[in-house]
């Protein structure tokens, strides 16, 4: 999960990362008062969206006073940067920079461990400095056994060249981002810029944060910074019956075991689309192991509420799931659904179990149930009912 | 031959107890895995009753250490059902107790936890597969893991893949010829063996002919094993890649398995494979369609 910047400060903030006082708002009265709550003075009003180049897009502006900081909340809530929505700002105090740098520790998956970037070249968008510029970024590895000590942070910034008389602050700061990046299960802690102020400070001024999901079990509070705004309904639905879906933009629902053979059967399901006026796939759902009819139901369900979806295909291989489940499991989903299942089913069942799981979608013989014999025939089949 | 696991091999079970334990070391018994025993701390002491392929019992002893049951028993692989929560101790316990093969089938992993693993088994002999991950399969063998045994018997292909049930379709689609050793390398960020490491082994093993290699959308691992096989594999290798369909930040389903930015997409995979002379399938049957036409021309 990918935080917002007024979260990442937070979360800066609970760990002892020096940033400046900042508050989040919605409406531009919550932006005023905002800025009375940092004192009055100057403060900058800043778009809280998931994506980078908001300062080119207009989503950035200064504000000298709580009503300029209403007024500039006002022009950039609801403005669309590169497809995002801005539903928040965030009001931060403003701060005299003398200098931009560049700081970040993330996970490196060639590599299987950690690397930190660092860089007295801040500010500017670090892809293209890492292009135009390698010898102004340094890479150091950082051993997920050890993390950031001492030691390595004076590594990072002696590789980095900071002059002399900032070097233990940033030093200091990489070791406190540090400790973000571990406690609170991150795979990826950026600050763009890490500045140092007119008065010799060194602050964290922007900051990127995501977060590993499979870690939440032990970041109960994690919950609460999920955006649900920003979550397709759909996609909440299946969430509440931890079922890993993702909508997409097409015609032919899917639902599948194993996320393998999801991906393999959405594109299966593209490429017979092109045959049968380019219908596409409509989501990725994947059932699991082990699914029963209650999860085949959920999982059915969330697919037929979803308007644009004109066909199913169903696109299981038994291993540990076993057929005849599966099998029980759609039957017993069309009888919960009754009349609310309208929309033909393409299945395609193999492996474990299998003649078991045929024979009973044979007995059944649901008029919407079609029997496929392999995954590329019941694409097929998926696709032409889909363009029917 | 085979890669990693075969007839000799004498395996333990991490986790014997719960509900995945009890129910994977009943299927792995039926693959004709030797399975000596299992391990819980708070159940050592007692046995656990089996029947084997052939329909005799066996009554499994729980030990309380992976070492114990290790010297206990002569068990050299260990598979690892454990929660979450506690994947990271099991590991590190029986890298600590040397064991030689440790397959991690544990799925939701965090990632720091699978990091801190992988940095402890530096300079030490165990070799990891997983986590998040079907296990290995040496049809007629043995098993260490939850891959079907039943779906195709032993033959010319090694295979290796980071999804379970694309593993499974694709050893469906050629069971006519069978498979030397089938490994599921999982599909999260941080893994033990690689797609480089199955190449290697199935490279300098006589009995794989010809290899299947599956990948998926994330990382640059399938990149990474082209310019190796550019180097170090004279064996035909056939290649899928799933995912071509998927939205840029979007995980499907697999915790590693997400386009970021315009690296990790299945095109650039394909690409690079197709660079090194790798015939890579659209589809699983039309890679099992390519495995075939090199197989009958051999």
């Amino acid at each position: 999960m990918d935080l917002f910047e007024y979260q990442a400060r937070d979360i800066f903030e609970k760990h002892g990362v020096p940033v400046l006082g900042g508050v989040v708002a919605t409406t531009p009265e919550e932006a005023r008062a905002g800025a009375e709550k940092l004192g009055g003075g100057t403060v900058v009003v800043k778009a809280q969206v998931k994506i980078g180049g908001r300062g080119k897009a207009g989503g950035v502006k200064l504000a000298h006073s709580p009503e300029e900081a209403a007024q500039k909340a006002s022009e950039i809530l609801g403005m669309d940067i590169k497809g995002h929505t801005v539903h928040r700002v965030m009001i931060a105090a403003g701060a005299q920079i003398a200098e931009e740098y560049y700081f970040s520790v993330l996970l490196d998956r060639a590599n299987r461990n950690y690397l930190a970037m660092c860089s007295v070249e801040g500010g500017v968008e670090i892809e293209e400095l890492a292009v135009e510029r390698p010898e102004a970024l340094a890479k150091v590895a950082v051993d997920p056994a050890v993390g950031i000590d001492a030691a390595k942070a004076a590594e990072i910034v002696e590789a980095a060249g900071f002059e002399a008389d900032v070097k233990d602050k940033v030093a200091e700061a990489i070791q406190k981002l540090w400790t973000v990046f571990s406690e609170e299960d991150a795979t990826l802690v950026e600050v763009n810029p890490l500045v140092k102020t007119e008065q010799g400070d060194i602050i964290a001024l922007d900051g990127k944060v995501t977060l590993d999901a499979n870690a939440d079990f032990r970041h109960p509070e994690h919950a609460e910074l999920e955006d649900s705004a920003a979550t397709d309904p759909l996609e909440a639905k299946a969430k509440e019956h931890d079922l890993n879906y993702v909508k997409l933009d097409g015609e032919v629902g899917i639902i599948g075991n194993g996320a393998g053979l999801v991906m393999s059967t959405l594109d299966v399901v593209a490429y017979a689309g092109e045959d049968h006026g380019g219908v596409k796939p409509a989501n990725f759902l994947d059932i699991g192991g082990g699914a029963n009819a209650q999860v085949m139901a959920a999982g059915l369900d969330v697919i037929l509420n979803d308007d644009q979806v004109k066909s199913v295909f169903v696109n299981v291989f038994g291993g540990i799931t076993a057929c005849d489940e599966v099998a029980k499991g759609i039957v017993g989903a069309l009888e919960i659904l009754g009349d609310e299942a309208s929309k033909p089913l393409v299945v395609r069942l193999d492996g474990n179990s299998v003649e078991k799981g045929r024979a009973i979608l044979a007995e059944a013989n649901h008029p919407l149930v079609t029997l496929a014999e392999t995954m590329d025939g019941g694409a097929d089949k998926a696709a032409e009912l889909a363009n029917a | 031959m085979s890669i990693y696991l075969n007839s000799d091999s004498k395996i333990i079970v991490q986790g014997i107890t719960g509900g995945m334990g009890a129910k994977h070391t009943a299927l792995m018994l039926d693959a004709a895995s030797t399975i000596v025993g299992g391990v819980n701390a708070r159940k050592a002491g007692q046995t656990v009753d089996h029947t084997d392929h052939e329909g005799n019992p066996v009554i499994l002893p729980v030990f309380g250490t992976v070492s114990e049951a290790m010297s206990e028993t002569g068990a050299n692989v260990s598979v690892v059902f454990v929660p979450p929560a506690f994947t990271k101790d099991a590991c590190i316990e029986a890298i600590d107790a040397g064991i030689e093969l440790l397959v991690v089938i544990t799925e939701g992993v965090p990632v720091q936890d699978t990091a801190e693993v992988f940095a402890y088994l530096e300079g030490k002999s165990t070799r990891m597969i997983g986590p998040n991950c079907p296990g290995i399969i040496t049809p007629g063998e043995s098993l260490a893991g939850i891959t079907p045994h039943t779906i195709t018997d032993s033959g010319p292909i090694g295979l290796v893949s980071k999804s379970g049930t694309l593993t499974y379709q694709m050893m469906y689609e050629l069971r006519d010829f069978g498979f030397s050793t089938a490994i599921g390398i999982g599909g999260d960020p941080v893994i033990g063996t690689t797609h480089i490491d199955a190449l290697e082994a199935f490279e300098n093993d006589p009995d794989t002919k010809a290899i299947v290699m599956i990948g998926e959308i994330g990382g640059d691992a399938e990149e990474r094993a082209a310019a190796y096989i550019k180097d170090h594999v004279t064996k035909p290798v056939v290649g899928y890649v799933a995912g071509f369909t998927a939205p840029e930040g979007k995980t499907m389903g697999h915790a590693g398995a997400i386009v970021s930015g315009s690296s990790g997409t299945a095109q650039a995979k394909k690409e690079a494979l197709e660079a090194v002379g790798v015939k890579v399938g659209k589809t699983p049957s039309e890679t099992a369609q390519l495995m075939r036409e090199i197989l009958q021309s051999a």
